[in-house]
């Protein structure tokens, strides 16, 4: 167990010792929020009725932009071969992976949301809504991120496959997570997919450390 | 003269290890070939028959409903390359069964194909009996994703220079994806919904009467047919440039030898 918290507190401090990356991954957030509204035009309503949706996108699309740093340096400088050695299951090297990605990346997401609130004029509980929905979804697209990004770590140019190859997997995510969060007259609905969400979510987190494990073995040997 | 191991082994031999070698697959295949390959145009040509000169034109739809004779069978070819491909996968990962992986990269396009031909028919349809080409309705948006993951399969084994890496890395994530695609299915009726409920396989029978149902069944088998015949023949293809590469690398080491 203390491996493994360990294993976490590396790839914190590894972020935290160079920040750029995260305030570079939440500019890139809230530029697809700054851009949106000169695509669609200003109008207020329109905003707050996509709001949530747009949120998603550009959560999705910034996780992805990070894929490349989760075993890319591991692999370059010999520790992912040493931690497959390690006292602890490679399976679990693989959770602590996903739980260090899902920490440098989706949390400081959800703290740069309220920024794209004020934009999209989302009211505050619409705001609540899609905080929540990304609280229990982000761990799924975690997992699913950190897979791919384990299928392509044999590869030079694995930074631009892994995305095509997660997309299409993510999709469900995608669908309960956007409308989890919309709100008005579709929040019954959104109820009944938030759980949805949370069971689809904590299945796949809960499957994904041996599906990466295995990834990791097969690219190694 | 022979020694004694080989006639051992010959023994031995049993249909696991005759599909299970590359040299025994080239062997019989090749007499597989043309019999699958005759029974496939036979069948299409019946089936073409039927779909066009002996099959009423629906009440409805009037003769678009002939499109139903293409489209089917290519969306149910869609699905069963996939599966076949999953099954393929286990036996890369589980049984480390040389031909597995082969006949999996040789299925993927043939999948993606199938899942196009589905897609297209399918908006040439969609446009005179639904009045669009394209609807983000549950099946069709299942279908689209389908065709996505068969092109990531596809990028993901071209991306790799080791095939035989690429067999195990690919066969995780065709596993993945099959695991993903009942959930995929859920999730997008979940979303939306438009397309006619499933009406041939039914706990009560077929909705369709036997003179559409007829060329429906001739067609699929036609396309299936078509897909074994393609598919050895990718299969056999792929075994040939494995064997010129494995040459040419051999060539190469002997001439760095002599040099």
């Amino acid at each position: 167990m203390s491996a493994f918290l360990a294993l976490i507190r590396r790839d914190l401090r590894l972020t935290l010792r160079a920040p750029g990356e995260v305030l570079t991954l939440i500019l890139f957030f809230v530029m697809i929020g700054v851009t949106v509204p000169f695509a669609i035009g200003p109008d207020k309503v329109l905003l707050a009725r996509l709001a949530p949706g747009i949120v998603w996108i550009a959560a999705l699309l910034s996780a992805l932009l990070a894929l490349d740093r989760l075993f890319r340096p591991d692999q370059e400088d010999g520790s992912l071969r040493a931690l497959r050695h390690a006292d602890i299951s490679l399976e679990a090297v693989a959770l602590a992976k996903l739980i260090a990605y899902w920490l440098t990346t989706a949390v400081p997401l959800m703290l740069a949301t309220p920024l794209l609130a004020v934009m999209m004029n989302m009211d505050m509980a619409l705001l609540g809504r899609s905080l929540v929905s990304l609280l229990v979804g982000t761990p799924g697209l975690a997992a699913f991120g950190t897979f791919g990004a384990a299928l392509t770590v044999s590869l030079r140019h694995g930074g631009l496959i892994a995305p095509v190859l997660i997309l299409p997997l993510s999709i469900p995510i995608l669908i309960f997570g956007a409308s989890a969060a919309a709100g008005g007259a579709l929040a019954s609905a959104g109820n009944a997919a938030l759980l949805l969400l949370a069971g689809l979510s904590l299945a796949v987190t809960a499957l994904s450390p041996f599906a990466i494990a295995l990834a990791l073995r097969l690219s190694e040997d | 003269m022979e020694s004694p191991l080989d006639t051992e082994t010959a023994k031995k031999m049993t249909w696991f290890d005759r599909i299970a070698h590359p040299g025994q697959f080239l062997m019989w295949s090749r007499y597989v070939l043309l019999p699958l390959a005759v029974g496939s145009a036979l069948l299409f040509v019946l089936g073409l028959w039927f779909a066009f000169f002996n099959s009423p034109p629906d009440y409805q739809m009037g003769d678009t409903v002939r499109i139903m004779y293409i489209h089917v069978p290519n969306a149910w070819l869609s699905q069963f390359v996939y599966a076949l491909m999953a099954v393929s996968a286990i036996g890369t990962l589980v049984w480390r069964h040389p031909m597995a992986d082969v006949s999996m990269k040789a299925a993927a396009p043939l999948g993606a194909a199938f899942t196009a031909m589905a897609l297209f028919t399918g908006a040439l349809w969609g446009r005179p009996t639904w009045g669009t080409f394209w609807e983000w309705d549950g099946r069709m948006t299942s279908t689209l994703i389908l065709l996505l993951m068969y092109l990531g399969l596809i990028a993901l084994w071209r991306a790799f220079d080791d095939q035989l890496r690429a067999a195990k890395i690919v066969a995780v994530l065709t596993l993945v994806g099959a695991i993903n695609i009942p959930v995929i299915k859920f999730s997008v009726d979940w979303w939306n919904t438009l397309h006619q409920p499933a009406s041939v396989f039914r706990a009560d029978g077929p909705t369709m009467p036997p003179e559409i149902l007829t060329p429906l069944l001739v067609m699929s088998l036609a396309f299936t047919f078509l897909f074994g015949v393609l598919h050895i023949v990718r299969m056999r293809t792929e075994i040939f440039r494995r064997r010129v590469k494995s040459l040419e690398r051999k060539r190469a080491l002997e001439g760095a030898k002599t040099s």
